[in-house]
């Protein structure tokens, strides 16, 4: 990118969840469900000390993308780190349940899933892996009918239990910003030591969960710029490519051959790790 | 975590309800809506304890410098500094403006 692209392009890192959605909807088509002044929010927080947001962090936004009903579900990564809990979780499992639900009444609701979250909100324990268990079989049944676009731009990235529900979009486009990862850094680090995995090291950080090195190792579909435009022209691109021959979580049996390769006596480096996924997992 | 009122003469009644800001580490989120004419109340929860008197003369400023319309605003802060949370404020009254937005 030159200084010329820098300056004309419309960052989408910088949008906070809520823009994000409007920037990939048609224009004049957003209109948001649950909206914040409804105050549907964290019943838990408060009861620990903890200052709330009134959408709980989570955007559901309804509209139309190319002119297909869509609904956009946007996580505020600014937020508790955008953690998901009781009803950020319930916003995002229900806008898709209400969207499956479309495709079999013949109307062709799409969805769109904005990642930018640690995972499961600590504060709200089990409710919360309740919600994203739920998050993890709606995506599951929607893909069935419509493509589901999940988008990591960052910068928080997409952990824990979340990171499931990204492996288990149609399609899922990332920015070099992004990270996509199980386990987060620190957690990495507290349970293997500094030695193994450096928290604070944030090439090597990126060397192994960033955008660049996920597309090389064919984990998501799309390495994108940082700009809304073409973010948007992907989203587009993948909703007109129509249901993929075979979802990512259905190749299991090429992951595990994958990991049968892993030599774990010696210390990974993001070179095997690629030369290892870059064969693909259509075995 | 402590919650703060405070209530101000107003005018008119503000036309339109606007959500700015988040509630991340050094920012806040301040909700607009339209209040009975005359009044004011703001309704502030704040993650940072003993700070009423700074609250207090802050939002004396903002909302007796000049005539604003009736609002029912809530904050829910995250360690905004007095700086932010005016821009927070005053970004929500310009945005009442802008129907685009609401």
């Amino acid at each position: 990118m030159n200084i010329e692209e820098m300056l004309s392009r419309n960052s989408f890192i910088e949008l906070d969840a809520r823009k994000r959605a409007r920037a990939l909807l048609d224009a004049d088509s957003f209109r948001e469900l649950i909206d914040p002044f409804e105050r549907v929010t964290s019943p838990w927080l408060a009861q620990q000390g903890v200052v709330t947001q009134a959408d709980d962090g989570v955007v559901v936004a309804k509209g139309i993308i190319d002119g297909q009903p869509a609904v956009v579900l946007a996580i505020e990564g600014a937020f508790q780190g955008g953690s998901l809990g009781e009803v950020g979780g319930a916003k995002i499992a229900g806008a898709l349940e209400l969207a499956a639900e479309d495709n079999r009444k013949g109307i062709p609701t799409r969805a769109v899933l904005l990642f930018e979250t640690g995972g499961v909100r600590l504060q709200e324990a089990n409710l919360g892996l309740a919600a994203i268990a739920e998050i993890h079989s709606a995506i599951v049944d929607l893909r069935r009918y419509q493509p589901v676009i999940g988008i990591i731009a960052g910068t928080v990235g997409c952990f824990g239990g979340m990171s499931i529900a990204a492996g288990l979009c149609s399609y899922l486009v990332v920015t070099r910003d992004a990270r996509l990862g199980l386990n987060g850094p620190v957690v990495i680090e507290q349970e293997a030591g500094t030695a193994e995995y450096d928290s604070r090291d944030k090439p090597f950080i990126w060397s192994f969960t960033g955008g660049e090195q996920r597309y090389h190792s064919h984990l998501v579909d799309a390495y994108v710029e940082d700009d809304a435009q073409q973010i948007r022209g992907v989203v587009s691109a993948f909703f007109q490519k129509g249901l993929p021959n075979k979802n990512r979580s259905e190749l299991y049996p090429g992951f595990l051959a994958c990991l049968a390769e892993v030599d774990a006596s010696a210390q990974a480096t993001p070179e095997t790790i690629r030369a290892i996924y870059k064969k693909g997992f259509s075995s | 975590m402590e919650k703060i009122d405070f209530e101000y003469p107003a005018g008119e009644p503000a036309i339109g309800r606007i959500l700015t800001g988040v509630v991340g580490s050094g920012d806040l989120e301040v909700l607009l809506e339209p209040n009975v004419a005359g009044v004011t109340t703001v309704s502030v929860t704040t993650s940072v304890d003993g700070f009423r008197r700074v609250w207090e003369s802050l939002l004396t400023r903002v909302f007796t410098a000049v005539p604003l319309p009736a609002s029912r605003i809530e904050i829910h802060d995250f360690g905004a500094t007095p700086g932010v949370v005016r821009m927070r404020i005053e970004q929500a009254f310009e945005e009442l403006n802008e129907p685009s937005q609401k």
